[in-house]
């Protein structure tokens, strides 16, 4: 009874009420959410985890924009048929550059967390201007834009320079040489092409995504963000538990 | 509108709509490279228009002191004009999208009407455009009858409406353009954000003065979960939003998490956007509506408070029952899914409570369908939360997670649960604003009922087929043990089921266009009672709302 008589008394104090309620409500996100920046356990450690370039992360901005998260996951869970499927489950740490992540909600279509490599460029290309010519019943829309549309380079710097200031490491290189990088990685002919692999690494895929050199589109960008995903680092093939998984 | 506004009043939206109408020229400016400049013009034309309508009615005879010997119920009407509007718009998305989904071709070349950019215009339309303006409109009443205390100015609740709108616009214009953050129900950039929190204060600040006018001592049930709807809405929006713009000149921003950390803020968000938005805002409104329509106090008032603290608690626990099997570490899981099993104890307190209220009063459900709407949404909230615990359950996790069955849950609460208490609610509510002595047409009432009924039986029903189908199907084994179906046989076998859930959504889209069209009539019928009731007025000894008195 005491209970509901100190209820009774607190229903007569707006402020008092407000006050329980958010401390009330504030005890699970502390007790959950805290804990996992601090437990070192939370995320594996990769050294040699690279970034994404400038052209990949304009890649992913589309993949935002076009929302195809509402249909793909990116986060292969740790069961045998996610595993045998997609290829080794994810890890923490392939996502640990990601702001925001994309794991995903729904799978309409298949995850792409491991696609990278899977397909030949042309296959994306004609995949994604219209999916029913490559898989006839697909229920993918097409993007037909996406090889009209020109890439927009300018505010890549800024782009990068806000990841920087948020933990990723990108070097003031990096930033600086954003926009011309990203136009470099689809232009493997170019004189700039060379600095793009000084900076990200000899295994950064240098070349026309869209098979046009001559003109950097949104599909260069997207297609280079999908060969990239699962490829950031070698963490997961690495991982011991590994033993028996691999792709389909 | 504007004749209810003191002449003060007017000077301050002036003030209001042309700094908002400046900022929009500011943005248009700055971010004219970038698509921060078409939202700078649609905030630029939103806030022209509110001027142009504060200016047409500049010269209106003031109100004078005895408006504050009735409730202030214009920014109600406005509210539920509005909620049925992006209801109807919502819906028709929802609906679209659905067939697209069936039919991948239904659409033109453009870039706005990909599923993709879509579907977040139907979820920001539905849960933010129909069920928060019809929260704002229901919340504006009951705080004012409960408490027996007119709002304490007009100027706020109406900024709260308006700016609150402009939120909206901004979100579901922003989709089709490209503008988005990707985190579910967050969708909008930095700029929308921000907005948000200013509408969001002065609707607390405007809700706790109202309060602290109170002539009754107690604060009323429904008060309590309009209230933690309120204050933890405003948490989640504040961390869950915390982002890094590139430039202010960009509609671009980072979040300023990543990864597992992002994840589990975003589901710590995306869960008690559920429970605070989706619930504790539609248990307020079902704690007033549902004993008022029956004329039955509610049931038990211990049980309110059990359930209420319950769900304040252990809701917020619940989040990382979305990412059961992922990199999050596993701790959190098991302590997500305990907490979802425990959270199905409040969640059934409150629907039996609802229920039992309706002991003594079943011949109104069956002779009323505005009673009706209310008993069926209590009796889906059951079945929601029910299901929901069961899928926070990690085994069953494993099979549902990703499928069409999440989309079935979804549904089953939204529907069943959101839309029909709100149709419920503001069937009652219609009248006794508009000062009718009946709804225009009790018989459309009883067809949107089955309408909506039989839409959402058919489309959750669709949706468990689907997804149990689909999420077997992804695990099926041959007997030499390798995986039996391909991912585009699980694709095709989906085909049958989607067509079904868009004929169910189109039932419930055509009971909504009904439902609107009813609340239309209604308004245009002469007023057909007194224009000065008791109940309008907070300070007469028999206002307020007697019957929601708690039985014990
Ligand atoms: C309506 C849901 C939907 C949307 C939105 C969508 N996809 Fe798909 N996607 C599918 C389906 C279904 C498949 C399987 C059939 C196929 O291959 O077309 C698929 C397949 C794929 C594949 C092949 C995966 C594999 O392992 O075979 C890739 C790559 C892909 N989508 C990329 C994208 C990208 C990039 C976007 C956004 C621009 C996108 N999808 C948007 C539904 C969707
Ligand atoms: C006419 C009625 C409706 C139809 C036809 C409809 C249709 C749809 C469709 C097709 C999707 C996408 C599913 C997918 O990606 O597989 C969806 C998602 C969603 N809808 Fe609806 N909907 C309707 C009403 C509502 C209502 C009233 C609400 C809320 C109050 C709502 C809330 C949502 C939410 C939250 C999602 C996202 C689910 C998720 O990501 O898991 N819908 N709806
Ligand atoms: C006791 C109460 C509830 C519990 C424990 C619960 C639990 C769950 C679980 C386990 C999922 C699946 C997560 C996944 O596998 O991805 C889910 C999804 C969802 N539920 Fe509930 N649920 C409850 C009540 C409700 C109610 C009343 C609604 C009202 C509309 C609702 C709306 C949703 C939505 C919108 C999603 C989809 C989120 C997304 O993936 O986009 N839930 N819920």
């Amino acid at each position: 009874m005491s209970i509901f008589g100190a209820h009774y008394n607190l229903e007569r104090h707006s402020i008092g009420l407000a006050v329980a309620v958010v401390a009330v409500a504030s005890i699970g996100g502390l007790f959950e959410i805290a804990p996992l920046f601090t437990i070192d356990e939370t995320v594996e450690s990769a050294p040699n985890m690279r970034v994404y370039t400038p052209l990949e992360l304009a890649g992913r901005n589309i993949y935002i924009r076009e929302g195809c998260y509402a249909c793909h996951s990116q986060m292969i869970r740790t069961l045998r048929d996610d595993v045998e499927r997609y290829g080794h489950y994810s890890l923490a740490v392939e996502s640990q550059y990601d702001h925001p992540m994309l794991w995903g909600s729904k799978r309409t279509g298949p995850d792409l967390a491991r696609v990278g490599g899977k397909y030949s460029d042309q296959w994306h290309v004609a995949h994604l201007d219209n999916p029913r010519h490559v898989v006839p019943e697909s229920i993918m829309p097409s993007y037909t834009w996406l090889l009209r549309n020109e890439q927009k380079t300018d505010d890549l710097g800024d782009q990068l320079r806000a990841l920087q200031r948020l933990g990723v490491p990108y070097t003031d290189d990096m930033i600086a040489h954003a926009a011309k990088d990203a136009s470099a990685q689809a232009n493997p002919n170019s004189e700039a092409a060379s600095g793009v692999s000084e900076r990200y690494g000899n295994d950064t895929n240098i070349r026309a995504f869209d098979n046009n050199s001559h003109k950097l589109t949104e599909m260069d960008a997207l297609v280079a963000y999908l060969q990239i995903l699962g490829k950031l680092t070698d963490a997961a093939e690495k991982d011991p538990a590994n033993a028996g998984a691999g792709h389909d | 509108m504007v004749s209810t506004l003191t002449k003060n009043e007017r000077h301050f939206a002036f003030i209001i709509s042309v700094s908002v109408a400046m900022c929009g020229l500011v943005m248009a400016a700055a971010g004219r490279n970038d698509l921060l400049g078409t939202h700078g013009f649609i905030v630029f034309f939103f806030a022209l228009g509110v001027t142009f309508i504060l200016a047409r009615g500049y010269y209106d005879p003031e109100p004078g002191d005895e408006r504050f010997s009735a409730y202030y119920d214009e920014p109600i009407k406005a509210g539920i004009i509005l909620a049925m509007s992006w209801a109807v718009f919502a819906m028709f998305v929802g609906d679209w999208v659905a067939w697209l989904l069936a039919y991948p071709e239904l659409t033109f070349d453009e870039p706005w009407a990909s599923f993709g950019r879509l579907r977040p215009v139907h979820t920001t339309g539905i849960i933010f455009g129909f069920g928060g303006n019809a929260l704002i409109a229901t919340l504006f009443h009951v705080m004012q009858r409960t408490a027996r205390a007119r709002m304490p100015d007009q100027l706020s609740p109406w900024f709260v409406l308006i700016g609150y709108n402009l939120f909206c616009v901004l979100a579901v214009t922003g989709y089709p353009l490209g503008i988005t953050q990707s985190k579910e129900y967050a969708e909008p950039e930095w700029y929308a954000d921000i907005w948000l929190v200013i509408v969001w204060v002065t609707y607390l600040a405007l809700y706790l003065r109202t309060l602290a006018r109170r002539q009754e001592p107690h604060i009323y049930v429904a008060n309590w979960y309009f209230l933690a709807f309120i204050l933890v809405v405003a948490v989640l929006h504040i961390v869950n939003n915390l982002a890094l713009p590139i430039s202010l000149s960009s509609a671009k921003s980072f979040p300023i998490f990543s990864g597992v950390q992002d994840a589990m803020t975003q589901w710590w968000y995306g869960h008690n956007a559920v429970a605070f938005f989706l619930t504790a805002g539609f248990l307020g409104m079902m704690y007033y509506y549902l004993p008022t329509r029956a004329k039955r106090p509610i049931f038990s008032y211990r049980l309110s408070i059990i359930s209420f603290w319950g769900i304040t608690f252990l809701y917020m626990w619940a989040g990382s029952h979305h990412l059961h099997y992922t990199a999050l570490p596993q701790w959190v899981q098991t302590l997500g899914m305990s907490f979802s099993l425990m959270l199905l104890v409040p969640s059934w307190a409150s629907a039996g409570n609802a229920l039992l209220t309706l002991n003594g009063a079943w011949h109104r459900v069956r002779d009323d369908a505005t009673l009706r709407f209310m008993m069926v949404a209590a009796v889906f909230y059951g079945v929601s939360t029910f299901e929901g615990s069961f899928l926070a359950i990690r085994p069953v996790n494993s099979l549902s997670h990703y499928t069409d069955w999440t989309i079935g849950h979804v549904h089953a609460g939204a529907l069943g649960w959101v839309a029909l208490i709100t149709f419920g609610a503001i069937y009652s509510l219609v009248p006794i604003l508009w000062k009718r002595d009946r709804i225009y047409s009790p018989a459309l009432v009883e067809v949107h009922f089955w309408l909506a009924l039989a839409g959402t039986l058919i489309y959750v029903f669709a949706m468990w087929n689907s997804g149990i189908v689909q999420g077997l199907m992804w695990r099926t084994y041959t007997a030499s043990g390798t995986l039996a179906y391909s991912f585009m046989d699980s694709v095709v076998a989906m085909h049958p089921y989607y067509i079904a859930r868009a004929i169910g959504g189109l039932l419930f889209l055509v009971g909504t266009v009904i439902g609107f069209y009813n609340i239309w009539m209604t308004i245009r019928t002469p007023i057909n009672i007194p224009r000065d009731l008791a109940s309008d007025h907070p300070v007469t000894e028999h206002a307020g709302a007697p019957a929601a008195e708690p039985a014990e």
